[in-house]
């Protein structure tokens, strides 16, 4: 009984989240219109780049295109702040509060990012996906089973993305400021994670440091596979790329969170 | 049973110097110096159940150190500690379901959703059967008089309001020990008068203990039996107001109405050789500072039959200009010294 209702309190979290983020859609009406400019923008780039030639660093032109907009509309989804989130509560104190309540403060952030995935999936993705759709010459698959295992996929690049922002986050407890590292994160995860620019077409040493490391699990690989370009049983291997990630990130959050508790100094009083 | 038990706690924490100037700022960069400051300083004091103890001290003592640690917040640097049967550090999560805690400065309610729903949050949270709950909102809905506000978000109540919402937050779960950090900071008197009056029965229905700390002294007065004093990060005082009174008051004041035109140098010459001090207020009023150790009606006794006098006034001293005296006079540590001296005394 304890269990299902602490259970049904971190399902709260992410019901009030949501509807807060409601609250104030009308701010992401604007997220839609930028985020269709950008793949415009990167649309007509890589137009622009294959000048007429058949493949790129194994893409296509047209595998390029859905490639772009699929990456967006992803990050459309798993974009949040928890890391400035975390940031905040340490900076100004409002950590204490946190602290006296019975529940961990590391889930019930995840809930709280869950709340906002939701509404972004709701509002911000799919929209913004029918814009794009509209606007660009996308081919999207056509299988149910394509489509599942890209929910599913997306829904992990949601929770890896998440991981690394929490272990953002947590360092403010061990440093005064933040900030800096906080962009420093958002520019690392946008180009290595293959928005930007595709893995494929990283240097050779690049790419293959990139395989070490967990950001290719938040947008290429999964944007490969809906894209088709990995197909058939090397699809599991992605899917287990992402799931194996996510138990390694669970880590660095467990220790850094319990050394956060001795490290806590509330500030202003 | 002692609600809470504490013994040589203490806590440091490490403060980052900044050297001076554009060198400085280099070297910072390469080098970080830090200066270990120490906020509380093994202190040590008992909390029996169903007390109301205050816990007062300059800005900085380390009154809201304290309580961050009571009530697991912070991990204390050394010491022992127990609240509620629990070292609150270590099993947090089922410790805080006993304890309620509110900061003045800080809200623990959801700014953005209605106080009814951050109340039903709560209740989830710390896992209050439905019926519990019900009868309880109810209770403290009514006791405080939130009925209208229950509706509205937080952010559009007034400080008061928010406040008296804070403690029904703060009470859902039924705590046994109570944790108020400046309670009625910014407060206006009628409210606080409500808030100490609710405390108080709170107490006495259910036995809650409370802790609190404040800048108001008649918070204190009150709502306290016991008073912990704190100067930094030492306790200076622990025992009751009376007490407290009794030690630091140097003496009261006692202010004449006369009937008619009065010369100070008369009653002067009426009080002689009582080391009093006379301070003229009008030409119909004056009033007189007579010390401890003199018997107010010595004095009277002098005045009262030679002249005209149609009211008389005995003015104690109050309490915050009692405590007044100890932050600035650090007359704390005059007694430690005394108690010191008296102990080498002992030894010899």
């Amino acid at each position: 009984m304890n269990v299902s209702s602490m259970f049904s309190a971190y399902l709260d979290f992410i019901r009030i989240r949501f509807l807060t983020m409601l609250a104030y859609r009308v701010n992401y009406y604007s997220g839609i219109a930028i985020y269709t400019l950008n793949i415009g923008v990167y649309y007509f780039t890589w137009q622009a780049i294959y000048g007429g030639q058949g493949q790129l660093g194994g893409f296509t032109v047209a595998q390029m295109t859905t490639y772009v907009a699929v990456s967006w509309m992803a990050r459309a989804f798993y974009f949040n702040n928890l890391d400035r989130e975390i940031a905040a509560d340490v900076r100004d104190g409002s950590i204490a509060i946190q602290f006296i309540r019975p529940y961990n403060y590391v889930v019930v952030k995840m809930m709280q990012g869950l709340g906002e995935g939701l509404f972004r999936f709701m509002l911000f993705m799919i929209p913004g996906m029918v814009i794009a759709l509209l606007l660009f010459p996308i081919k999207l698959p056509t299988s149910g089973t394509s489509w599942a295992v890209f929910l599913v996929m997306l829904f992990l690049s949601f929770l890896i993305n998440s991981q690394l922002n929490i272990i953002t986050g947590l360092m403010a407890f061990f440093v005064e400021n933040i900030d800096g590292m906080i962009r420093m994160k958002r520019a690392v995860v946008d180009l290595f994670s293959g928005l930007i620019i595709p893995i494929s077409f990283l240097p050779l040493w690049l790419q293959s440091t990139m395989k070490v490391l967990p950001f290719q699990a938040i947008t290429y690989l999964p944007s490969s596979v809906f894209t088709g370009r990995i197909q058939g049983t090397t699809t599991w291997n992605v899917l287990g790329i992402q799931l194996l990630w996510l138990v390694i990130l669970l880590i660095p959050i467990v220790l850094l969170y319990r050394k956060a508790r001795t490290r806590l100094f509330v500030q202003g009083g | 049973m002692l609600a809470i038990d504490v013994q040589d706690l203490r806590k440091t924490f490490k403060v980052q110097k900044n050297r001076g100037g554009l060198k400085g700022a280099f070297l910072d960069l390469l080098s970080r110096e830090y200066t270990e400051v120490a906020a509380v300083k093994d202190i040590s004091f008992q909390i029996p159940r169903g007390e109301i103890c205050g816990y007062i001290g300059e800005n900085g003592a380390g009154k809201s150190t304290t309580i961050k640690m009571l009530t697991g917040i912070l991990v204390p640097t050394s010491g022992h500690l127990k609240v509620n049967g629990y070292v609150p550090y270590k099993e947090r999560e089922q410790f805080v379901k006993g304890i309620g805690v509110v900061f003045g400065q800080r809200s623990q309610l959801w700014w953005d959703i209605g106080v009814i729903e951050s109340f039903h949050l709560l209740r989830k949270v710390y896992q209050v059967p439905e019926h519990d709950f019900k009868a309880r909102l109810d209770e403290l809905v009514e006791r405080l008089g939130l009925q209208d506000l229950l509706s509205r978000p937080v952010r559009k109540l007034s400080l008061g309001q928010r406040m008296r919402c804070e403690l029904v937050a703060a009470l859902l779960h039924n705590p046994s020990i109570l944790f108020l950090d400046e309670p009625t900071i910014g407060l206006d008197i009628v409210v606080k008068t409500e808030i100490r009056q609710f405390l108080k029965s709170l107490n006495e229905q259910f036995g809650t203990t409370i802790l609190l700390t404040t800048h108001d002294l008649q918070d204190i007065e009150a709502l306290c039996s016991r008073v912990i004093m704190l100067d930094d990060g030492n306790i200076i005082y622990d025992g009751s107001l009376d007490e407290l009174k009794n030690r630091w008051s140097r003496g009261r004041e006692v202010h004449f109405q006369f009937g008619s035109n009065h010369s100070l140098t008369r009653l002067m010459e009426l009080t002689q050789g009582l080391p009093v001090e006379w301070t003229p207020e009008n030409d119909l009023a004056a009033k007189v500072w007579i010390p401890l150790e003199i018997n107010v009606s010595d004095v009277l006794g002098r005045i009262v039959g030679s002249t005209d006098i149609t009211d008389i006034k005995i003015v104690e001293t109050n309490t915050d200009d009692i405590v007044r005296q100890i932050y600035q006079s650090g007359s704390a540590n005059e007694r430690i010294e005394q108690e010191k001296a008296s102990e080498r005394l002992l030894h010899v």
